[in-house]
């Protein structure tokens, strides 16, 4: 990434201001991504002066700093107590330690990245983004809007009242992308979902969230056709693996996760 | 077996330059790079094939700060090879330094020289090149006797015969038998027949290929390499850019790793005709992504293999076919290709028949070289995946056959006499072998009785054991040479030059151990430089396992001159006889027992008081065989039966290398094989677009093992030692990475019941089959 | 762009771009040890602190060093050379391209971790690829390194 000018902006609406002006103004967060792209741009917009990094547990939510490293995530005891943690280890899943110092939670949430690790368990949890334009909008919301946005993202809030969850990153190895990942929640409303890395981005997977809060028991046969459904998702074939082999691997994972979360529970 | 007690060989020391280089001294290539050196960078085919129908480089040459731009019209049509070997190389001279066809994905179109790496970048941009695409052969399967034909040039050549063979795309090919191997297998009462694949695998050393070069004030060209080579690369380059050899020095510093990757040529070209041309001192560096496309991998291979054995299991057949992927070019085709053979058929050695053939084709792929293992990695997944599949058709216990049936001391093997490395063998008998010794300690080690074949642990995972054994060389017999200088100092401590190449094997010092132990003093009195072809005696650089057993034989002949030389001078000065001198721990002493004196008190005598004189010794060394080391590989998986996930427990080596000079840098040597052939059996792939670019061509796309990879790594020594070696140690660089393959897929067999045949061994290939079996039952 | 940083508790100034990276920059400066061993944050070579924190400089923009602390492994020798004897002494001082940024994770999670048990370490040193050892001798030596300065 090649970029002319640099700004560390001293309010968010300056930032905003420079996102609108022209479409080769970006804003910068950790770089990680944006450093492997060849793009030129004009103006490098660094929000890291607005005290963005912050985490702050609120009574019924926490609410992470768009600017907030993986690192911070990872490390921080509010996060690991919300559904069995599994915020933390999706954040501490990427990379080495040294490259969560650098890696921001905004960059992984707008980036919507297929692969991303932290898109899922958000969205399993029922996350919510703040922007400075746009306002407040559900995660699931967001994902489902084409396009880059021009706004400019304050911080991910994270319902505090959730019961036990699961995370798992299928993987060749430690360093890798996943080949799928899949965070199960249970919620006031009962069972969500989610799976990423489809190789698409993480979506919810509503058929079996119907499924299960719907039946009265969550028993092997329920179960077992809500891991069909999760199968049944959109998937396709990248390096990392075949369409057949995520099916495969959603379906047994989701059996797994549901049946230890149903077990947490009891 | 000569055994004694030894002083400083068979002694864990640290690394001569450990600390420094902990510190962040400057030690590598580029830290040596002139500060005004200009940057070189180069353009780069986008298509698999092609020829260059015209380029114009004039808005290139035009800009500020552009030094220079180089194309194939520069360049006489001087074809050479890569491969970094010996004269005259059994590799096709198939290689043009720029030339106007363009072979694979990343092959080399122009190469600009500027000031700094910014404006080499944009140079590249501003070079307009039009090409004429032809249809490129991406599937080694089908590369003989295609209609495109990737060597159509006329000046390419074989240095003597290798099966070169360029209208059919052939690069080298070859076939031997001993005894008839169809009678053999048809009279055998049970044959097994299987095919197998091996993928490209990229070396990764951490440091990129690297090199600079500069025009001193003896106007000589003296480049900087990280290379394993320093006197192939001074031939190469004076034979190809025409430049007399003594108006050449290459030196080489600290190397942050090889494992066959550098023993090749890379920028050394380039940066040799950029600084040649200007005048001006030049430095290339390969991005990652030049090293995973542009430099060259492991080469894949297709093995077809059938073992016969009686009801009882005697082995009676060995039967290996194949053919094997070069590349774009043939660096190291014919080698590799015979020692998937030569180096692991051996292990078998009471066989009635073998038999040994295959093609090494050309293709549009990211050409092949050495790369550790050489061939019997390839090999020896075949073989020993096969030989599992033997016991399981005869119902006996995989190690028990091996035991059966493998090579003991004292034996030999037909083979080694038939085959050599691009030429015949040499015949020779297993002086030193404790495979029996070794597979039986490996078993205690991993538990073989309890645990194997398989247990379940919990619903999901199950737990199961795999096997394999193996062999390597040490140095190419009549080929491989080293040589080494010894210089005392005042004060008695020594320089020990030598033209081994340290790499990060840590060769230094092991050769120092080896000196010092012969001259009976501290490790700190060997000052150790290696590899600078002005300053240091030759070597054919680090590769074949031939460091410790011929460059350590050539240290060993150097340190007893040394010693003999330094007994008559102290038989001098003492004013007695040399037969009457005993030297020990640095003292001479007189058997009369008159006065005597220490070896620094000699020294600063020699250098300023007495009968004044230089003492230099120099030993050189070539083997006239190869005594292999041997190993067994254990592994322990966690497998979970669903998914096919798979975690590696615990992965047993007990190897019987000769003496251990260091240690710790032999165990060394073999973790860091046995995980390199751990990411070659499970995780490590190139990937290839439909079109043929490399799609793994960065450390996100290209998955090498990371310190999570292996819960446990279990190394030992089994306790032997090799007459003919230093000290009698053999070589241990390269067999670690043997086993790993089809240990793992024996292990998964044992597990699952399935058996997956090409590399690698990915969780959703276990899948794939075990869906596969069920609906076979 | 002028920016303002101590490099190794040495107050430098410096000219920079606003889209040059800090190896880059440190490598400017003189600092050898900081050395380039992939182009996208992978492989843990570039690896230098950051007010104590290890980021990989590969991808940290110099801008962002402006009035911050930075600490390559000269900076640090004592906890390199200690270190290195211990390398030594498991043979996991092989090629060394990857020890300096090695060293810098040590000596940061060493100055943030009170218990480094097994997976403490392993988690930390990740993102450091070696090809040489096959990690486990590395792995023994920074443990008997933290035993030892314990
Ligand atoms: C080598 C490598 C491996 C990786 N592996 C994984 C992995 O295994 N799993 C995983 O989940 N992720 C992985 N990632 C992605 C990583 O976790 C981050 O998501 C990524 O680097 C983006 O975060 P950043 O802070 O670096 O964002 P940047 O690169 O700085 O920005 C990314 C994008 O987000 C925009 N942006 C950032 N912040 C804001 C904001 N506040 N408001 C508006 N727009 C904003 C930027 O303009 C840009 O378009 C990997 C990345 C790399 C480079």
């Amino acid at each position: 990434m090649k970029f002319k000018t640099y700004r560390r902006v001293e309010s968010l609406d300056e930032a905003y201001q420079l996102l609108q002006e022209d479409r080769k103004n970006m804003v910068v967060a950790g770089g990680g991504w944006l450093k492997m792209s060849s793009r030129t741009l004009e103006t490098a917009i660094d929000l890291s002066a607005l005290g963005l990094d912050r985490i702050v547990a609120g009574e019924d939510t926490i609410e992470i700093g768009s600017m907030t490293p993986l690192s911070a995530i990872e490390a921080d005891s509010g996060i690991a107590a919300l559904a069995s943690g599994i915020l933390s280890q999706a954040a501490g899943a990427v990379m080495g330690l040294s490259f969560r110092n650098l890696a921001t939670v905004g960059g992984s949430v707008v980036g919507k990245y297929g692969f991303s690790d932290v898109l899922t368990p958000l969205l399993a949890m029922g996350a919510e983004l703040d922007f400075y334009g746009e306002g407040r909008i559900s995660l699931e919301a967001f994902l489902k809007k084409k396009g880059r946005t021009a706004d400019i993202l304050k911080s991910v809030i994270v319902p505090r009242s959730l019961g036990p969850g699961y995370f798992k990153k299928v993987r060749k190895t430690r360093l890798d992308f996943a080949a799928l990942n899949l965070a199960v929640v249970t919620t006031q409303r009962g069972y969500r979902i989610a799976v990423g890395s489809r190789p698409s981005a993480a979506t919810l997977g509503e058929e079996a969230m119907e499924i299960l809060n719907s039946a009265d028991t969550i028993d092997e046969a329920t179960i077992e056709k809500a891991a069909r459904a999760v199968a049944s998702l959109k998937y396709g074939d990248n390096p990392r693996a075949s369409k057949a082999y995520r099916e495969h691997v959603a379906y047994v994972y989701t059996k797994r996760a549901i049946e230890e979360v149903r077990d947490c529970e009891d | 077996m000569k055994k004694k007690t030894f002083k400083t060989v068979n002694t864990q020391f640290p690394s001569v330059d450990g600390k420094g280089i902990m510190m962040g001294r400057p030690a590598y290539t580029d830290d040596f790079a002139p500060v005004d050196a200009l940057t070189i960078k180069v353009l780069r085919s986008p298509h698999p094939f092609a020829r260059i129908a015209s380029i114009d480089t004039s808005a290139a040459e035009a800009m500020e700060g552009v030094e220079i731009v180089l194309t194939h019209k520069d360049f006489k049509r001087n074809p050479f090879t890569r491969a970094g070997q010996g004269y005259p190389e059994p590799s096709p001279h198939d290689k043009f330094v720029l030339d106007e066809y363009v072979r694979y994905v990343g092959d080399e179109v122009a190469a600009v020289a500027a000031v700094d790496e910014e404006t080499a970048l944009s140079a590249l941009d501003a070079i307009d090149v039009e090409y004429e695409v032809y249809e490129p052969v991406l599937d080694f399967e089908s590369a003989k006797g295609h209609d495109s034909i990737i060597h159509p040039e006329k000046e390419v050549y074989e240095m003597f015969p290798i099966g070169f063979d360029p209208e059919r795309n052939v690069a080298a090919s070859y076939h031997m038998e001993i005894g008839d191997v169809e009678q053999t297998l048809a009279q055998s009462d049970v044959v097994v027949e299987e095919t197998f694949y091996t993928q490209a695998q990229a070396h990764t050393m951490l440091e990129p290929h690297t090199v600079n070069a500069h025009i001193d004030y003896q106007d000589r060209l003296v480049l900087f390499s990280a290379t394993q080579t320093p006197f192939h690369v001074r031939r190469i380059l004076s034979q190809t850019l025409e430049v007399p050899i003594s108006r050449i020095r290459v030196i080489k510093p600290r190397v942050g790793g090889g494992f066959g990757g550098k023993q090749a040529i890379h920028g050394e070209m380039l940066a040799a005709a950029v600084t040649l041309r200007t005048g001006r001192p030049s430095k290339l560096t390969y991005t990652r992504q030049e090293v995973f496309e542009s430099s060259y991998t492991r080469h894949p291979m297709r093995l077809n293999i059938r073992i016969g054995s009686t009801k009882d299991g005697r082995l009676t057949a060995l039967d290996l076919q194949g053919l094997s992927d070069t590349g774009a070019y043939g660096e190291h085709a014919l080698t590799v290709y015979m020692v998937t053979g030569s180096k692991v058929l051996p292990l078998y050695n009471k066989v009635d028949a073998v038999r040994f053939a295959g093609d090494v084709v050309y293709t549009n792929h990211v050409s092949s070289g050495a790369f550790r293992g050489y061939g019997a990695v390839q090999g020896n997944f075949a073989l020993e995946s096969a030989i599992d599949k033997v016991a399981d058709k005869l119902g006996m216990d995989p190690m028990a056959l091996r035991q059966k049936n493998m090579i003991l001391e004292g034996e030999t093997s037909p083979i080694f006499e038939v085959m050599g490395e691009g030429t015949e063998g040499t015949a020779m008998d297993m002086e030193s072998c404790k495979l029996d010794y070794c597979v039986k300690r490996g078993m205690e080690l991993i538990g073989y009785e309890e645990k194997s074949p398989r247990r379940e642990v919990s619903e999901h995972k199950i737990r199961s054991i795999g096997g394999a054994i193996a062999m390597q060389g040490s140095g190419i017999p009549y080929i491989d040479m080293g040589a080494a200088t010894l210089k005392l100092n005042d004060d008695g401590f020594f320089n020990l030059t030598v033209g081994a190449t340290d790499i990060g094997q840590g060769s230094d010092t092991i050769l120092a151990q080896i000196a010092a132990e012969q001259l009976e003093v501290p490790l700190e009195k060997m000052v150790v430089y290696s590899s600078d072809t002005d300053l240091t005696p030759f070597d054919v650089g680090a590769y074949a396992s031939s460091t410790t057993y011929v460059s350590g034989n050539a240290v060993l002949k150097a340190a007893q001159q040394m010693r003999s030389r330094l007994v008559e001078e102290a038989a001098r000065s003492m004013q007695t006889s040399p037969e009457a001198i005993i030297y020990e721990d640095g003292r001479f002493e007189a058997e009369d027992g008159s006065p005597g004196i220490d070896l620094g008190e000699l020294a600063t005598k020699l250098y300023y008081n007495e009968d004044q004189k230089q003492l230099t010794t120099t030993g050189s060394y070539y083997g006239t065989k190869s005594p292999p080391p041997f190993m067994v590989g254990f592994v322990e998986i966690e497998i979970d039966r669903e998914t096919g996930e798979l975690d590696i427990l615990d992965y047993v080596s007990v190897v019987d290398c000769g003496t251990t000079i260091n240690p710790a840098l032999a165990r060394g040597q073999i973790e860091g094989g046995i995980v390199q052939g751990i990411g070659m059996a499970l995780t490590e792939d190139e990937h290839y677009s439909k079109k043929g670019k490399l799609i793994s061509k960065d450390f996100l796309n290209y998955k090498i093992p990371d310190n999570y990879t292996v819960k446990k790594l279990t190394t030992e020594f089994a306790d032997s030692y090799e007459d003919s070696g230093p000290y009698g140690a053999k070589s241990v660089a390269e067999i670690g990475i043997d086993t790993p393959p089809a240990a793992l897929a024996n292990a998964v067999e044992n597990a699952l019941g399935v058996r997956i045949r090409s590399l690698p061994i990915t969780p959703e290939k276990i899948v794939a089959a075990l869906k596969e079996s069920r609906t076979d039952t | 762009m002028k920016i303002e940083l101590t490099v190794n508790a040495r107050r430098r100034s410096v000219e920079v771009s606003p889209d040059d990276y800090l190896v880059d920059t440190l490598k400017k400066l003189g600092y050898k040890s900081v050395r380039r061993g992939c182009d996208t944050t992978s492989c843990g070579v570039c690896t230098v602190l950051v007010d104590g924190d290890p980021i990989p400089s590969c991808a940290f923009l110099s801008v962002r060093a402006d009035q911050r602390a930075v600490t390559t492994v000269e900076g640090i020798p004592e906890t390199a050379s200690a270190l290195a004897e211990e390398f030594g002494q498991t043979g996991a001082d092989q090629c060394g391209f990857c020890n300096p940024g090695i060293a810098l994770t040590v000596h940061a999670m060493q100055e943030k971790e009170s218990d480094t048990d097994d997976e403490t370490i392993r988690r930390h040193l990740v993102g450091h690829l070696c090809r040489c050892t096959g990690y486990q001798s590395q792995h023994e030596a920074i443990k008997a390194y933290l035993g030892d300065e314990k």
